[in-house]
């Protein structure tokens, strides 16, 4: 059977089932694709094959007793170097964190261990979540499969780089302002934000609290579905998990025929968009015109505001939580310090890269006596503008269609010196982590220099069936989901 | 908002407990001049009367039931220690 590695998980979960294929071989297959083309997409920081091949005997064992814990059994399932599994390196791409070996599982690495599946090595990111471009790990920089020369977006860019690869299955990264839409878009896979609360970020290494959310990686809406119902789960470990009815995601795709009423909101398609992109998102609003979806133009007034809003409580709720990496307990000591103030001066001096530092420069500063009002309090109060615009539009439309990015991928070092035009390209992502909504990337065509494209549906809270269904429906009709990148 | 304000670096960095280098400096100074620039937009907006928001949605104290349950020992505690000694952390001396 060729390319296992290219199948989704669904497919591969019947043909486990019956026993036509072993998670043996389908790991093998993983692990022989990553050793292929590891050196042109450097998508992993480490990956262990004793340990997944362990795995997946495990799972080969389940599943010859009839005891298969469900459709990610025997599934290699990528983890972002964030999410905390125990025995493990938890990195977050940063040097502070170079030797630290996890005593613990992450919530959502417990719930897929849970659901049978292969855990697959540890994926590269920008420093602690902090970058659009995966150029701001410590390790290394990944590169996008479709262009080896172009950077696959971030801060998830090895979940979204390894998943376009083949050389995982599935992956799960996280989103503070766009960290897994983005690289979805840019890597031509599905990668879904969840409402706030839905996934338990308890093991999530903090970067901005009221922001971050885990969610899944996958080469399909269908697959995203399956992995999304494997990780959300209410959980008295993070006090900001939300009690919520899990429908069965997998069967509410299936609403072809629903006559959906989405919003599409002009701010969105301003002077920043790249023309190509707007022309891939236009003529994804008129499949659904077509195929018996209301379009309604809407408008979200404080757009624009997003992304000054976005970096002033991201940067100030950072700077709180990498306060922790102080040399004592945990994280790198600097052998030069001079006293015990002083080794905290030294050790984040040494630990942290620079996209760090300068964030938790700005974050201290809007945060600092004489500023807080200006800035983080006014932050705060035009967040609640932001949402209101979403609330607002929400009353006319069951969700709204925008790009998922004004561009495609851009080239590695094209913007690494210029902080400002880097957090710019979040602008359509950042929002819906400011206001707490779910939203999916889902791919909608190329460029004209094969460049994928993202679609992203954004959705009322805990409405992440919906989004499902409405991306479900738009790659069913398309072929875009049926390529791959040459490697 | 101050619009002359120049980010004083030194004094934020001391606050954060971070050195930095002279260049680090210079370079973020200038940089940060920028994106504080773009900041101002917020001051765009009339805000008067809106409620300040700190969470996506209202999030109240969480109560757990009080129940004894198993820790780390202490291996796995100071596992990631940078020095310890006797099943402690070692840290430079504290007081004379």
């Amino acid at each position: 059977m060729s390319d296992l590695f290219y199948k989704t998980a669904g497919e591969l979960s019947g043909l486990l089932v019956k026993r036509e294929i072993s998670s043996w071989d389908l790991t093998q297959a993983v692990i022989e694709r990553t050793k292929a083309v590891e050196t042109k997409v450097n998508a992993f920081l480490s990956y262990n094959e004793a340990a997944a091949l362990k795995q997946a005997k495990n799972s080969d064992e389940r599943i010859a007793r009839g005891e298969s814990r469900g459709p990610l059994e025997g599934i290699p399932v990528g983890l972002k170097d964030i999410i905390a599994v125990n025995g493990e390196q938890l990195s977050c791409g940063s040097k502070i964190l170079e030797k630290f070996n996890s005593p613990y599982d992450a919530t959502s690495a417990i719930n897929l261990k849970n659901a049978g599946a292969v855990l697959w090595g540890r994926l590269n990111m920008d420093e602690f979540a902090m970058g659009s471009s995966t150029e701001n790990s410590a390790y290394q920089v990944t590169s996008n499969p479709w262009d080896i020369e172009r950077i696959p977006g971030g801060s998830s860019g090895g979940s979204a780089a390894s998943v376009a690869a083949g050389e995982a299955i599935l992956s799960i990264g996280s989103d503070t302002g766009g960290s897994i839409r983005q690289p979805a878009s840019f890597c031509g896979v599905v990668g879904l934000k969840p409402t706030y609360g839905l996934i338990s970020r308890y093991g999530l290494v903090a970067y901005a609290s009221s922001l971050d959310q885990i969610g899944p990686f996958a080469r399909s809406v269908e697959d995203v579905a399956i992995l999304l119902q494997a990780i959300a789960s209410h959980d008295r470990l993070d006090s900001t998990s939300i009690k919520v009815d899990i429908p069965d995601y997998r069967t509410v795709l299936k609403q072809e025929d629903r006559r959906w009423k989405l919003g599409v909101p002009t701010e969105y398609f301003s002077d920043g968009l790249d023309k190509e992109v707007g022309v891939a998102i236009e003529n994804a609003i008129k499949f659904f015109e077509n195929n018996g979806c209301e379009i309604v133009n809407v408008s979200l007034p404080h757009t624009e505001l997003a992304v000054p809003v976005y970096y002033i409580i991201a940067t100030a709720e950072a700077s709180s939580n990498l306060a922790r990496y102080d040399g004592i307990r945990y994280s790198h000591r600097s052998d030069r310090a001079i006293d015990s103030i002083d080794l905290y001066f030294k050790s984040r001096a040494e630990g942290f890269g620079e996209e760090v530092k300068r964030r938790i420069i700005l974050g201290t500063y809007v945060l600092s006596s004489g500023y807080y009002d200006a800035y983080y309090l006014r932050a705060q109060k035009v967040r609640t503008l932001i949402r209101q615009d979403f609330i607002k539009s929400f009353e006319k439309v069951d969700a709204l269609l925008t790009p998922t990015s004004p561009t495609v991928a851009f080239k590695i070092g094209e913007r690494s010196e210029d902080p400002l035009s880097m957090y710019l390209s979040d602008i359509y992502t950042i929002s819906l982590n400011l206001a707490g909504l779910p939203g999916i990337s889902v791919p909608c065509g190329f460029n004209s220099d094969k460049m994928p494209i993202g679609l992203q549906v954004i959705g009322k809270p805990y409405c992440e069936a919906e989004i499902l269904a409405i991306a479900h429906k738009f790659e069913r009709s398309h072929d875009f989901y049926k390529e791959h990148p040459k490697l | 908002m101050t619009n002359t304000s120049s980010i004083d670096i030194e004094y934020v960095a001391n606050l954060a407990r971070l050195d930095l280098t002279e260049n680090e400096k210079k370079k973020f100074s200038a940089q940060l001049e920028e994106v504080l620039k773009y900041f101002e937009r917020i001051n765009e907006v009339d805000v008067t009367d809106v409620e300040p928001m700190a969470h996506a949605f209202p999030v109240f104290n969480v109560w757990d039931e009080d129940r004894a349950e198993e820790g780390f020992t202490v291996e796995e505690a100071l596992k990631n220690a940078p020095a310890k000694r006797d099943d402690q952390i070692v840290v430079p001396k504290v007081v004379e």
